[in-house]
């Protein structure tokens, strides 16, 4: 089995330096692709190679490329959105201080398919083992001749910064990372128009996920076929998959797009002595859970949602029944309600009365209506009526906790505490 | 006043972009790093020196997590309290601290070393629960541990 985006990271061994990297390959996309492939031609393969973006929302990478007008003004810019956050999320981490110039190279590809003339990593605060990694590989990038200006004697010239965020959930969505690179308050833009034609500073801006990034090279060196038949489904490449939780080994597993939630369960050596599945988020705290009946659902951008769930991260949340239902939404919307920005009224508002009646719950002060409240607040702040998909998001884990531990809720009302408690 | 060597880095990081302004983030941690937080005279600075208004840097200071406009200890301790921690018993682990340090959740210990701070998930779910000290990462966390790891924070 191929394992493209892990196959220079070893347990316990330091990043490659630019020359081991070179050495492993790297940086041969960026020489192909400037000698022999036009920016429309890079945009092709990777709308051929099926690669659908890794932060969770799955839009086609190429198309988002092709998405800057050909003759749209410049400077432009690309950012990579290296701002994880997610709660139950811990992918880009390893990418980023494991093989970061296998990150950088990706986001030269983009940068170049793009005409992109500065391009930023968007690096959440906390991420300090990253910062370090990443500054030094920028500056071996950059002594190298892959940054600055005509790289590697070609008529392209590129910058890259890394900025590192000062930190909200918020800045994780596509508009309000643009607004906190520009220094303002993470609040959402109205689109369109869609970043690619009017993003930083008004200018033609492309923002991708570091795992998105990180599959590019893989692409320009073995071909679109090669990345669309690593996958068993129709979204091609590999994924990186998650657990955590009360699993034997919680872990990430470089895995062919579509694997299961019973695999990625069986690499983690399934559940803890003492404790039973009950459901899990298959990616990150915005999806929907699912149950024991999903184990065998392809987790790729298509399937989950078939069962009323989506892929998200790809990194899973595993609830066991040792751990109370009602709790693990009530922590879930305590996130929520506490990172919301604020700019939308269902969102702040809605989460701040969810996340109190889930505390009542909690604290045996649970009341007839409760769940009735809450049933009506996923519809409030579900689609269609906030800037941005964070609060659709945050009914997801809400509503599906309602559909799937509906006794478990009217348990805590009816005997005033938590079973678990 | 600013100094020489908080200037010179919020300079630096101006060029990074296409307006000035935007490095007003990037000032307030400058500033913080040094001093530990940010003062009302600290912003009366960096808006003289970016050309931001005072009122628009605290709007902004006040919306991120990590930046602190009050003082805090000589070290801050940022716990995880999000999700996939709280299933790996979180819980216990504030519980321990508030016991040890005698500061809840947004104090600082009574002689200054410590702040104790909830914090989002950090990314490192696989080795939950979790916490940073200033800019390391603690993992696999258990009572006897934390003691033991505060301990390497005078």
């Amino acid at each position: 089995m191929e394992t493209p985006l892990t196959q220079n990271i070893r347990p316990g061994q330091e990043p490659l330096d630019r020359e081991a990297y070179e050495r492993a390959g790297g940086y041969q996309a960026l020489r192909t692709a400037l000698k022999s492939m036009t920016p429309a031609a890079l945009i092709d393969a990777v709308k051929n190679s099926n690669l659908r973006g890794r932060g969770g929302a799955g839009f086609s990478t190429g198309l988002k490329w092709s998405l800057v007008p050909k003759d749209a003004p410049h400077p432009r810019y690309l950012v990579a959105n290296a701002d994880e956050m997610e709660p139950g999320t811990f992918k880009d981490r390893l990418l980023l201080e494991r093989d970061p110039h296998q990150f950088l190279e990706g986001m030269m590809l983009g940068s170049y398919a793009t005409a992109t003339d500065v391009a930023y990593i968007f690096l959440r605060g906390e991420y300090t083992q990253a910062a370090k990694t990443l500054t030094r590989a920028i500056a071996e990038a950059y002594a190298a001749g892959y940054l600055g200006k005509n790289i590697l004697g070609a008529s392209y010239s590129l910058e890259i910064h890394l900025h590192t965020s000062a930190g909200r959930y918020m800045c994780g969505e596509e508009t309000g990372l643009l607004n906190a690179l520009e220094g303002k308050r993470a609040n959402p833009r109205t689109k369109p128009p869609y970043p690619g034609v009017s993003g930083l500073w008004g200018m033609p801006t492309t923002v991708n996920n570091v795992e998105t990034l990180s599959c590019v090279p893989h692409i320009v060196n073995h071909g679109a076929e090669w990345f669309r038949k690593l996958s068993r489904t129709a979204d091609g490449g590999t994924k990186l998959y998650g657990a955590s939780g009360k699993v034997k080994q919680p872990g990430l597993w470089e895995l062919p797009m579509g694997a299961t939630a019973r695999e990625v369960l069986d690499r983690a050596g399934g559940m803890r002595e003492g404790v039973r599945l009950r459901g899990f988020l298959p990616g990150g705290a915005s999806t929907d859970f699912m149950t024991e009946e999903h184990l065998d659902v392809p987790l790729d951008f298509t399937e989950p949602q078939k069962v009323g769930s989506r892929l998200g991260t790809g990194t899973m949340i595993i609830l066991d029944d040792g751990t109370c239902p009602v709790g693990m939404v009530w922590n879930l919307e305590q996130f929520f309600a506490r990172e919301s920005c604020g700019w939308c009224t269902p969102c702040w508002s809605g989460l701040a009365w969810v996340e109190r009646i889930l505390r009542g719950m909690e604290e045996g002060k649970g009341q007839e209506g409760d769940l009735e409240k809450l049933t009506f607040q996923t519809k409030f702040f579900g689609p269609g009526h906030t800037f941005c998909a964070l609060a659709p998001g945050a009914a997801e884990p809400l509503q599906s906790g309602l559909k799937y531990f509906h006794d478990d809720f009217e348990r805590h009302i009816r005997e005033k505490r938590c079973p678990w408690g | 006043m600013l100094t020489d060597e908080e200037r010179e880095e919020i300079e630096a990081e101006a060029t990074h972009y296409a307006v000035r302004q935007a490095a007003q983030i990037d000032a307030m941690k400058i500033v913080q790093k040094h001093r530990g937080w940010v003062s009302d005279e600290a912003l009366g600075d960096i808006s003289e020196l970016l050309g931001v208004p005072v009122t628009e840097l605290d709007a902004v200071a006040t919306f991120y997590n990590l930046i602190f406009r009050k003082p805090v200890g000589r070290h801050v301790i940022y716990l995880c309290d999000s999700v996939s921690c709280w299933i790996m018993g979180s819980a216990e682990q504030f519980a321990h601290c508030r016991a040890r340090l005698g500061a809840a959740p947004g104090e600082t210990t009574a002689d200054g070393r410590f702040t104790l701070l909830p914090i989002v998930c950090l990314g490192a779910c696989d080795h939950a629960p979790v916490m940073m000290v200033d800019d390391d990462l603690h993992t696999e966390l258990e009572p006897a541990k934390i003691d033991r790891i505060l301990e390497g924070y005078q």
